[in-house]
């Protein structure tokens, strides 16, 4: 029999059966600890909590004749021009001659372009004549003080955006503009309740226009 | 006056309590964690509002880096391995069944069909390294058109989602975006994160 002798050759061998030592049940947890600490530590950095969002962009169907391309009333659009250094240059188009009016050059702060469509979009409504026209931030603190109900905050916001008289944006890049612009882009039509915008391509009229423009006024 | 006796303590706390925590904390890490696949390029997505979910299943990835070049997944080991399959049959370039099985488990890849041989015969390490020149997607050889094509008939549910960086310049991400609509996808997804702007005001 393999029996294991503790102690060495120091002798204290009473014959008869060694009596076991009662030995504590505590057990040293220290190393498990710091051991479970190590591993919520790896997982918490490699984890990512939030997952990626996703902006849904429907395109218009490619048609081989161009029949069917709506014109906008003139006085209901605006064109963006997305130019270099997240700047944009935007335009009416002049009613009653047709030609584009002075270009405007802005950018993607609260005060640029965000505002100019929030106001141009309450503007038309209001000249439309629809009872309907407070942007989704005026509506939503409408809604926190209790003026009116969610349902109604959300009738009234699809409302904005289904209303034939509404902001129609056009929206086309220039080849030195970035993918974020135009994210961002969208996400102001998001934020400013436009229903109506689409991506178009750019026309060599209108990246002369951007040049002009930036000549006139450098940043 | 006698001294005062201050009982010494033992210095030894019971772990128990802080171990059952620190466990219950681990094993809660361990469920959420999710690992990112590897990918060849780290791509900065922009910011907006948006609040939908990318959905986990069914959905092609199209990741545009800042230096302009396309790379291509979908979700699914087993769509994976029909897409390769009808890839080849389509390029008429036989793969091997090594091959197929390496492509179902790799993540994005951006190289011509003339060199997904070589990157598949690569190892993992290897491949990190290999400097991946991007799928063609101009009109002259769009063999991104045919990647879309054929992954929209391995799988028909699939979505398309586009992971472009910030910094990536507007010239391919049109060129993307016009590949798609020739192929008849006419609704996708930017995937974006979100931003911490409040829209209030």
């Amino acid at each position: 029999m393999a029996e294991i002798e503790g102690g060495g050759g120091g002798g204290h061998k009473k014959g008869g059966k060694p009596k076991g030592k009662k030995m504590s049940t505590r057990v040293d947890f220290t190393p498990m600890v710091d051991l479970g600490f190590l591993l919520i530590t790896f997982f918490m950095l490699t984890t990512s909590m939030n997952k990626p969002k996703t902006m849904e962009i429907n395109m218009p169907v490619k048609k081989v004749d161009e029949i069917d391309k709506q014109k906008v009333k003139a006085s209901q659009a605006i064109t963006l021009l997305l130019a270099e250094n997240d700047q944009i240059v935007y335009y009416f188009i002049n009613e009653v001659t047709g030609e584009p009016e002075t270009p405007v050059i802005t950018n993607f702060s609260k005060g640029g372009i965000r505002a100019t469509l929030l106001n141009k979009n309450k503007e038309l409504l209001v000249k439309a004549n629809a009872d309907n026209y407070d942007s989704i931030p005026v509506l939503r603190e409408m809604y926190h003080l209790n003026k009116i109900k969610e349902d109604e905050m959300k009738s009234r916001i699809a409302g904005i955006k289904a209303n034939p008289h509404a902001l129609i944006v056009v929206i086309k890049a220039d080849d030195k503009a970035k993918y974020k612009n135009l994210v961002d882009i969208l996400d102001e039509m998001l934020i400013c309740n436009i229903g109506r915008y689409a991506i178009v391509d750019i026309t060599p009229v209108e990246q002369e226009l951007i040049k002009t423009a930036m000549a006139v006024k450098p940043k | 006056m006698p001294k005062v006796k201050v009982p010494r303590k033992s210095t030894s706390v019971d772990m128990t309590a802080m171990t059952d925590v620190a466990f219950l904390l681990l094993t809660f890490f361990m469920l959420a964690t999710q690992f990112k696949p590897d990918e060849p390029v780290t791509v900065n997505a922009p910011s907006s509002v948006a609040e939908v979910p990318l959905p986990d299943v069914d959905i092609m990835t199209i990741t545009i880096s800042n230096d302009s070049r396309v790379f291509f997944t979908m979700d699914g080991q087993l769509y994976k391995e029909t897409l390769i399959k009808k890839m080849s049959a389509l390029k008429q370039v036989p793969f091997s069944a090594e091959e197929i099985k390496e492509f179902s488990l790799m993540s994005s890849f951006g190289v011509p069909f003339s060199q997904l041989k070589t990157l598949l015969a690569m190892k993992s390490e290897e491949r990190a390294k290999f400097n991946q020149s991007g799928i063609p997607c101009d009109s002259l050889n769009n063999e991104l058109a045919d990647w879309i094509w054929q992954s929209r008939l391995s799988n028909n549910k699939v979505r398309v989602a586009i992971k472009g960086d910030q910094d990536a310049n507007f010239p391919v991400v049109k060129q993307v975006i016009a590949t798609l609509q020739d192929k008849n996808v006419n609704r996708f997804n930017f995937i974006t994160n979100l931003s911490t702007e409040t829209v209030e005001k």
